[in-house]
């Protein structure tokens, strides 16, 4: 359990790491480490010179931007977790971080670095593709950005062109709906661990009671997050009843090729996957109805 | 390469290999046993230390990311030598310990939580030793000494209530 040897260097700001990153296609990023380093211990991932992005103040905020909530890179989940702007405009994020590995994970694992690895159980992808955030990057002296449902292209795999160093994620910010509820559940084998399957949904709801916009993902069961978008088109409009609801999860999941490991089979997997999802709705209508009961 | 950090209060200037995690950094070369190697790949929570104030996972950490930085490992926790803190005294009085592999680990985490919160829930509590793996006791005892030790740390030092 001792990483391969590498070069560390501990980059001043994003030009230099971009430029030690061109400089070496087996160079990588550093943040938080805490996927990384585990990596490197078991000799999946043998870099070759390690850039520290931990030390750039540039790359930790969270701040309102384009209509959304964009946070830095570096910014620790920790931070994220007890953000009071992450709290009232990302609900679902809000109510996700503690999910997140452990608080001695959380306290040095950083936003972009959990993005970055694409490990599908990890719960910051589900709730990126639920919430079609978007992905910010530098390389070579300029800047791009990649949706979430582009960005996550298989197990621990990014579209991220080679050479970029991701600076930031932009969640969209869902404005005016005065009746949104958010759900999360997860199963795992011991609470925070890696999920074997995990849900996600975020509802708004119209005065009557009918759901208006609603985004439901799974994660942790397939090799990217799902977005459940058939589901999503059956479900608004309706009151999201329970067997409505089962049913279009269900559908929506039926074309889908399941994990499988030695935790939680293909069909644990998604026998799972419909019944954690449901259960996200079902939170996410009751705390939307009920958002409306507090405001008056 | 070298690295310049603090650890318990004094300041240390080694000649590491880059690939030296924090843990082998404190336990092979500042021969800081107390700060256990268990899975090396974070999952045990053995290893657990303090780093500028955070419980984290040594194992998990390079030694040059730790540069310049300020480190508790379970040997700087007690007020002096031949004394035990607050939380090494409850975790004696309520058996929060058999073999002592979690032990140091689940004392930082309890330290970080108590500077943090000192009136956790039990579920506060729980929470907190989450990630820290226990072989032996099966966790009551170790809840039920954060939480004793918890009261008694509340109720140190307060300034003696005049009538």
């Amino acid at each position: 359990m001792k990483a391969a040897p590498f070069a560390y260097t501990r980059a001043a700001d994003v030009e230099e790491a971009c430029a030690l990153l061109a400089a070496d296609e087996s160079a990588r990023v550093i943040a938080g480490g805490q996927t990384l380093v585990p990596m490197m211990a078991m000799r999946l991932a043998r870099p070759t010179h390690l850039i520290d992005i931990n030390r750039i103040a540039a790359l930790s905020y969270v701040r309102e931007q384009a209509g959304g909530v964009a946070i830095g890179a570096t910014t620790r989940q920790c931070a994220v977790e007890r953000d009071t702007l992450v709290k009232k405009r990302l609900p679902l994020l809000a109510c996700t971080m503690p999910f997140i590995g452990h608080a001695a994970t959380r306290a040095r694992g950083t936003i972009g670095g959990s993005l970055a690895h694409a490990d599908p159980a990890a719960e910051l992808l589900l709730i990126a593709v639920t919430l079609d955030a978007v992905m910010t990057y530098r390389a070579s002296g300029s800047d791009g950005e990649i949706a979430a449902h582009d960005f996550f292209t298989g197990l621990m795999t990014t579209s991220l062109p080679a050479g970029a160093c991701l600076t930031a994620v932009r969640f969209p910010v869902w404005h005016g709906e005065s009746r949104l509820g958010v759900g999360f559940h997860e199963v795992n084998a011991r609470r925070s661990d890696f999920a074997f399957v995990a849900a996600a949904a975020q509802v708004a709801l119209d005065e009557s009671g009918k759901a208006k916009r609603i985004a439901i993902g799974v994660g942790a069961a397939t090799e990217v997050p799902l977005r459940l978008a058939t589901a999503e088109q059956q479900l608004t409009g309706g009151t999201l009843e329970e067997a409505k609801v089962a049913e279009a999860l269900r559908d929506a999941l039926a074309g889908h090729e399941m994990l499988s490991d030695l935790h939680a089979s293909a069909e644990y997997r998604r026998r799972a996957a419909v019944t954690l999802a449901a259960r996200a709705v079902a939170d996410a209508k009751a705390q939307a109805l009920g958002s409306k009961a507090h405001a008056h | 390469m070298r690295i310049k950090l603090t650890v318990n209060g004094e300041t240390h200037a080694l000649d590491l290999e880059e690939r030296t995690t924090l843990l082998d950094c404190l336990r092979d070369h500042l021969k800081l046993k107390g700060a256990h190697a268990g899975c090396e790949h974070g999952v045990c929570g053995a290893c657990t230390v303090l780093f500028d104030g955070a419980a984290v996972r040594s194992c998990l950490m390079f030694a040059p990311q730790a540069e310049g930085s300020a480190i508790t490992t379970i040997e700087g926790v007690t007020p002096g030598p031949g004394e035990l803190s607050p939380i090494q005294d409850a975790f004696c009085e309520t058996h929060g310990m058999q073999c002592g592999y979690c032990t140091p680990a689940m004392i930082l985490v309890a330290h970080a939580l108590l500077a943090d919160n000192p009136a956790p829930t039990r579920a506060e509590i729980v929470d907190a030793i989450s990630g820290n793996i226990c072989r032996c006791t099966g966790y009551a005892q170790i809840i039920e000494a954060i939480a004793l030790a918890a009261e008694r740390m509340r109720g140190a030092n307060r300034p003696a209530e005049r009538s």
